[in-house]
């Protein structure tokens, strides 16, 4: 299951960063650039927590207490 | 159950807040890369970005001066805070309790706690810049410092008060939100920067030179904009973050690093996130001028739903959220050292109540250079007392740590150079023209200059062998 929600969290990403590059190209328009880079940040949104666990090991989080 | 959840929160964890981070807490480089680059594409790059264009820079002074900017701002990183906070491996709070005293700690975390609260303030208006599209919400312009309309008011006040009651329940998954959004914020922030080129006719590298420099940074600032130069770009780049390097508010952070060099990992930051991240949101104003040339609104949220989309709004909506959250966050805790029997939620509902009335005035926004600036040199004399006390106690013959070896909470040689710095830095200000950008190059030279003069004069080394 987590293999897939990476998956699908890779392509969320790629098409954030995709569509951008083939706009530049002059392979797309700006209306489908702008409709597969909100299919990315739905894929994204939608799979990433679910799998990314990563305590906070920065001090900026943890700093805070000392702040 | 507000309290009881952050008391949980901070009882699983040992923050080392009044001892040296043991060697086996020490963090990989991994953690500060990732942290770097994340906290520093952020809210207030959706600013910054366009307030460059507005500002009239030229495209070549834009580029040099954040190559060299960043650079500067790296090397502070790594060669000013990085060998101290490895080597003491101490809070900012308690290094400079022992050096200054509880008493100017408390001075120094009420004026942090109010620069926060702007700073969170500034994002909350970021966000509502995105939030208010689909209402048709009047957008504030360059010049506004009041609120336009009751609806922007209303909107601020909502989500400032959505963030709050956040911030108050459930810091540690905002933290994990705002790691979460970093990587997809970052490509955000790159493609819409392509997509922004695209719209400009970019299609060469003539016609990337030529458009940069005839239609993003022409040269020319907007109506009742001052002219920026190379220099103002140089030293913003520099010294924005001056309260985290040379202000040493990071050794609060590189106290978790296995050594100083991992200073250098600052570049993520300051490359990664000021420099592709300005440059990115500078072209996605000038597509919104290009479109838009009767407007006179400056709003972050339309101006990357234009070019991106709905993404490009929600991502403008995240980054000013995620530096709000943590931001109040911050606040309160500084406030806490002040007030330390009062509950944790009890100061940050506080603190965004005065962050939400705060971001209702567009100033903070609008002025967000200038208030970044200011906002390190308030704080950058601190910095400067820990610089000199580390580095020149034992060369100028003064003691070090000089309120712990006392057992004094007020420290008469920093406060001097704190607030004798900030009158030179104002009086250069006022009579001698030097905008806010530059000052704290001179004010850092200052500060340990009055700071050794004092402690040579009250704390000398000599006078503590013969007592």
């Amino acid at each position: 299951m987590k293999a897939i929600l990476k998956i699908i969290s890779l392509i969320g990403l790629l098409l954030t960063m995709i569509p951008p590059v083939l706009i530049f190209m002059g392979s797309i328009d700006l209306e489908e650039t702008k409709s597969l880079m909100t299919l990315g940040m739905v894929a994204w949104f939608g799979s990433a927590p679910f799998w990314i666990n990563r305590r906070t090991e920065d001090g900026r989080q943890k700093s805070e207490v000392g702040s | 159950m507000a309290s009881s959840i952050f008391k949980k929160v901070l009882s699983e964890t040992n923050e080392f807040e009044r001892t040296p981070v043991p060697a086996s807490e020490l963090k990989s480089g991994n953690s500060f890369l990732g942290m770097y680059a994340g906290e520093h594409t952020a809210g207030t790059e959706f600013v910054i970005g366009p307030l460059f264009v507005a500002h009239g820079v030229a495209a070549g002074d834009l580029i040099f001066g954040l190559l060299i900017g960043n650079l500067l701002a790296v090397f502070s990183w790594a060669l000013i805070t990085a060998p101290i906070a490895t080597s003491k491996r101490l809070t900012l709070y308690y290094q400079l309790e022992r050096i200054v005293g509880k008493r100017l700690v408390a001075g120094y975390n009420l004026v942090n706690a109010l620069m926060f609260c702007f700073l969170a303030g500034s994002m909350i208006a970021v966000s509502a810049t995105a939030v208010g599209i689909p209402f048709g919400l009047e957008m504030p312009t360059l010049t506004d410092w009041m609120p336009r309309t009751s609806g922007w008011v209303i909107t601020v006040i909502l989500m400032g008060a959505v963030i709050t009651l956040v911030a108050i329940q459930g810091y540690s998954y905002v933290a994990r939100f705002a790691n979460l959004m970093a990587p997809w914020m970052i490509l955000i922030f790159i493609g819409a920067g392509l997509i922004g080129l695209s719209q400009l006719g970019v299609n060469s590298w003539e016609s990337l030179l030529a458009i940069s420099n005839e239609v993003i940074w022409t040269g020319i600032p907007l109506e009742g904009m001052s002219k920026f130069t190379i220099w103002h770009i140089i030293f913003f780049a520099w010294f924005c973050n001056m309260a985290m390097h040379i202000g040493m508010s990071d050794l609060t952070i590189l106290r978790y690093a296995r050594s100083w060099k991992y200073g250098f990992l600052s570049f993520a930051g300051m490359y990664i996130g000021h420099f592709f991240a300005w440059i990115a949101s500078g072209i996605l104003y000038a597509v919104f001028l290009q479109s838009n040339s009767a407007s006179t609104s400056f709003a972050p949220g339309e101006i990357a739903f234009q070019t991106a989309g709905i993404a490009g709004a929600v991502c403008v909506i995240v980054a000013g959220w995620t530096t709000a959250n943590p931001t109040i966050y911050r606040a309160g805790l500084a406030l806490q050292g002040i007030f330390p029997k009062t509950h944790t939620w009890k100061i940050t509902a506080i603190v965004g109540g005065i962050t939400s009335l705060a971001a209702c005035f567009p100033a903070l926004v609008m002025k967000l250079l200038d208030f970044v600036a200011l906002y390190g040199l308030l704080l950058m004399p601190m910095g400067a007392v820990i610089f000199a006390d580390f580095y020149f106690s034992k060369r100028f013959g003064f003691q070090a740590e000089q309120a712990l070896t006392n057992k004094s909470n007020f420290s008469l040689p920093a406060f001097v150079a704190w607030v004798l710095t900030l009158v030179i830095c104002l009086g250069l200000n006022q009579f001698y023209g030097i905008e806010v950008f530059f000052l704290g190059l001179p004010g850092w030279f200052i500060a340990v200059f009055i700071f050794i003069g004092l402690s040579k004069f009250y704390y000398s080394s000599v006078k503590l062998k013969l007592a």
